[in-house]
């Protein structure tokens, strides 16, 4: 029997249903039965005093490595599940880079096997959408359908021919399934490291090229609309990108994009000193670029921001900037990086929404809202709380973050899952 | 050991680490050229050796081949008295596997005092810098395409040995600046020693995106590049450059960009030639112009062995300086 959870004196904030104002929020049975008044015989387990605080729908995080099963010194289920589960995550998409690569119903399983054990965080597997993420061959893309995968990536290892392109997207339209897709030229990002721009000339890396990201999506949103596919588009990072997809997606309404939080806040500047944990895929662009992918936020032409989780081990990122592993261990800081930008053109709203009912209507689950007789996936979030990721806790086993030694503001004290608590900050209450 | 970020340390001894021109003043390169200057003389002597770093140890870490470089850190070291290791890629450690942090971790260990450090990847020596102990220096004896801040040095000694101060003159830079550690490095010191006019001569396929961004002037055409030019600097061509598709061939590299007595008549007549060796006669430059009256190719090598001695004393010497070297942000 689920607990029946009475959350009293937050402010709900349900983007989806357009509400947001002070009032209780009823749960019982794993989903949310009441907002404002009780229903008849309600008699709350457990109170929680939300004083202070937001009561928003629980995250959906498009796209986080697990690592399990195959790297399982970076990362385990268990591990980032806690981590997901203490950032205010409950339902994220596990991406399809494990060893081996799940392109099979047996790994498909097996996560959902593993993931079903810890409980707390749901996981929606991505699957490879060509056999071992190789770029030559389909993957059984509708019987993973059949056994749970959310979507079908070539996000990790960019499928370079355009025929095998054009085919993937042909075949994935036949079925309906999502696709997550890379907007990358590969021969133009070819050894880069980083945005080719003027922190690169004195560096003297190997430049990436806003180009690649140009391209890419040119190629794939021309690709899509003649096959029909329904494509999500993973982490702009340019500027121009996010000009080419206001125009686009108008005029097609089966893509979408998302942007990584940490483009939202880093910039190539960051990599001045060679310091290999601001090394992610794609680069850390200028300035400019990150101005207009928060403008992009704002717009609602990216209507999701997900972590793009990548958890390390230290000696992944020990390395030369260029030989360094790319990506941020990303799951706790989430929430806080994109409550930080609320303010000025971004409304509370479109943030929460950005985290919560955009990625869910992307999915297609039901999922990031609080309407009634929703899946009760709630998390509490104190907006004020200042905490530092070094100091106050870190439950990923990836520490490669670079705001590990910076002040955010804002954290989940209350994750609630299906009905149930899976995180709570404060023991002691 | 732990992770500092907060390098090159200021304070004293005046130099603890060379990475880049970054964190150089004008006063610190001017203090450089002073100790070299003291040390030319010593070149010149019969006992050719000074006993300022006596019972230092100097590692000589060199993860890409390099002959002349390496060859004069070592007679360096030597007349300053230093016990010198000189470790080559192709007899470390690292090919067994181990990693580049535990190689330097176990040399620490047997007590070294300065690495001197030559890798293909950019950023390595601030990788090393970040994890040394305190007390130990890290020289950049060339990462990448990103530095080579003693042979930036060495240059602007010898531009200043011909034509005095710097500042003044026209200096135009031919040929690979996109992988070259020595062109981003020359452009820095340039710029830190108050020239205002530097050029850059390459076509666009050996140039970086933004070099502009570097304060230098960008010509695509040889004569126009040089047009008035007191110093010209080239550079050496790799020969794997063709099969990438950024040159058709060095016969027409040549044609276009090749130092010769005819495409030098733009440059004023007494204008002087460096090239940071070895040098491919017929590629980037001509015989003639390699071995003729303007060149300073032999200086340089010559001048390379008293910049770096002064570099490793001042970074590793017995006396710490009273003024501290002042940090400068990079961007």
């Amino acid at each position: 029997m689920k607990p029946r959870i009475h959350i009293n004196r937050g402010r709900v904030i349900d983007p989806a249903n357009q509400v947001d104002r002070q009032t209780p929020v009823y749960i019982a049975d794993g989903r949310v039965v009441a907002l404002d008044r009780a229903p008849d015989g309600f008699t709350p387990d457990q109170t929680i005093d939300a004083t202070g605080c937001w009561v928003i729908p629980g995250l959906v995080d498009l796209r986080a490595a697990l690592r399990e099963p195959g790297a399982e010194h970076k990362a385990t289920i268990a591990s980032e599940l806690a981590a997901a589960a203490a950032g205010g995550i409950t339902s994220l998409c596990s991406t399809p880079d494990t060893q081996p690569v799940a392109d099979s119903e047996a790994v498909i399983e097996l996560i959902h096997h593993r993931a079903g054990a810890v409980g707390g965080t749901r996981v929606y597997p991505l699957g490879a959408a060509t056999l071992g993420l190789a770029g030559a061959q389909l993957a059984e893309m509708a019987t993973l359908a059949a056994s749970g995968c959310a979507g079908f990536c070539d996000s990790v290892g960019p499928v370079t021919n355009n025929l095998i392109r054009w085919r993937m997207m042909q075949y994935a339209a036949s079925h309906d399934l999502l696709l997550y897709l890379r907007p990358w030229d590969s021969t133009l990002a070819a050894a880069g490291c980083m945005h080719d721009g003027t922190v690169c000339a004195r560096l003297g890396l190997p430049g990436i090229p806003v180009e690649a990201e140009i391209i890419g999506l040119q190629r794939d949103i021309a690709l899509a609309r003649r096959s029909g596919a329904r494509v999500h588009f993973c982490g702009i990072s340019s500027a121009q990108g996010a000009a080419i997809l206001a125009h686009e997606l108008p005029r097609n309404k089966r893509l979408s994009a998302d942007v990584s939080a940490h483009q939202l806040y880093l910039t190539d500047d960051d990599c001045g000193s060679f310091n290999s944990l601001y090394r992610v895929d794609p680069p850390l662009r200028s300035n400019d670029d990150r101005t207009a992918l928060r403008q992009a936020l704002a717009a609602g032409t990216l209507s999701a921001v997900c972590s793009d989780h990548q958890p390390h081990e230290a000696d992944a990122k020990l390395q030369p900037f260029s030989e360094a592993e790319p990506g941020i261990s990303a799951l706790e800081t989430l929430l806080p990086l994109v409550l930080q930008l609320i303010g000025g053109e971004l409304t509370a709203s479109t943030a929460i929404a950005a985290i919560t009912s955009g990625p869910a209507r992307i999915l297609g689950i039901d999922a990031g809202h609080l309407g009634l007789q929703a899946v009760a996936d709630v998390c509490v979030v104190d907006p004020e709380r200042t905490w530092q990721p070094a100091t106050d806790g870190w439950l990923s086993s990836g520490r490669n973050t670079p705001f590990m030694e910076t002040p955010l503001r804002g954290r989940a004290t209350w994750t609630i899952a299906g009905g149930e608590i899976i995180a709570r900050l404060d023991r002691d209450e | 050991m732990t992770d500092r970020t907060d390098l090159p340390a200021t304070g004293s001894p005046p130099l603890r680490h060379l990475l880049d021109m970054s964190n150089l003043s004008r006063d610190a390169i001017e203090e450089i050229f002073r100790t070299a200057d003291s040390f030319v003389s010593v070149g010149a002597r019969q006992v050719r050796k000074v006993p300022l770093l006596r019972g230092k140890t100097i590692v000589l870490l060199f993860f890409e081949p390099s002959t002349r470089t390496r060859t004069t850190f070592e007679i360096a070291a030597k007349r300053l008295s230093a016990d010198v290791v000189t470790i080559n890629t192709s007899v470390s450690a690292t090919a067994k596997g181990e990693s580049l942090l535990d190689t330097v971790r176990t040399l620490q260990a047997m007590q070294s005092d300065m690495f001197v450090v030559r890798h293909r990847d950019s950023g390595v020596p601030h990788l090393i810098a970040r994890h040394v102990d305190p007390g130990v220096s890290v020289i950049n004896a060339g990462d990448g395409w990103h530095a080579h801040p003693t042979q930036a040095l060495l240059d602007m000694y010898t531009i200043r040995q011909h034509k005095g101060d710097l500042a003044p003159l026209s200096v135009a830079i031919v040929g690979d600046i996109l992988h070259s550690r020595v062109a981003r490095t020359q452009i820095a010191a340039l710029g830190r020693l108050g020239v205002t006019d530097i050029r850059v001569v390459a076509p666009k396929t050996l140039l970086p995106q933004e070099i502009a961004s570097l304060g230098v002037r960008v010509f695509h055409q040889l004569d126009r590049g040089l047009a008035d030019a007191d110093v010209v600097m080239t550079l050496r061509l790799q020969r794997e450059r063709m099969s990438s598709a950024l040159l058709p061939s060095e016969r027409e590299y040549f044609r276009f960009y090749g130092l010769t007595p005819k495409s030098l008549r733009a440059a004023k007549p007494d204008a002087i030639i460096l090239h940071p060796g070895p040098i491919n006669r017929g590629v980037e430059i001509d015989s003639v112009v390699a071995d003729g009256p303007g060149s300073v190719i032999l200086p340089q090598v010559s001048n390379g062995i008293a910049i770096r001695m002064a570099v490793m004393a001042l970074a590793a010497g017995p006396t710490p300086r009273q003024q501290p070297v002042e940090s400068e942000t990079p961007r």
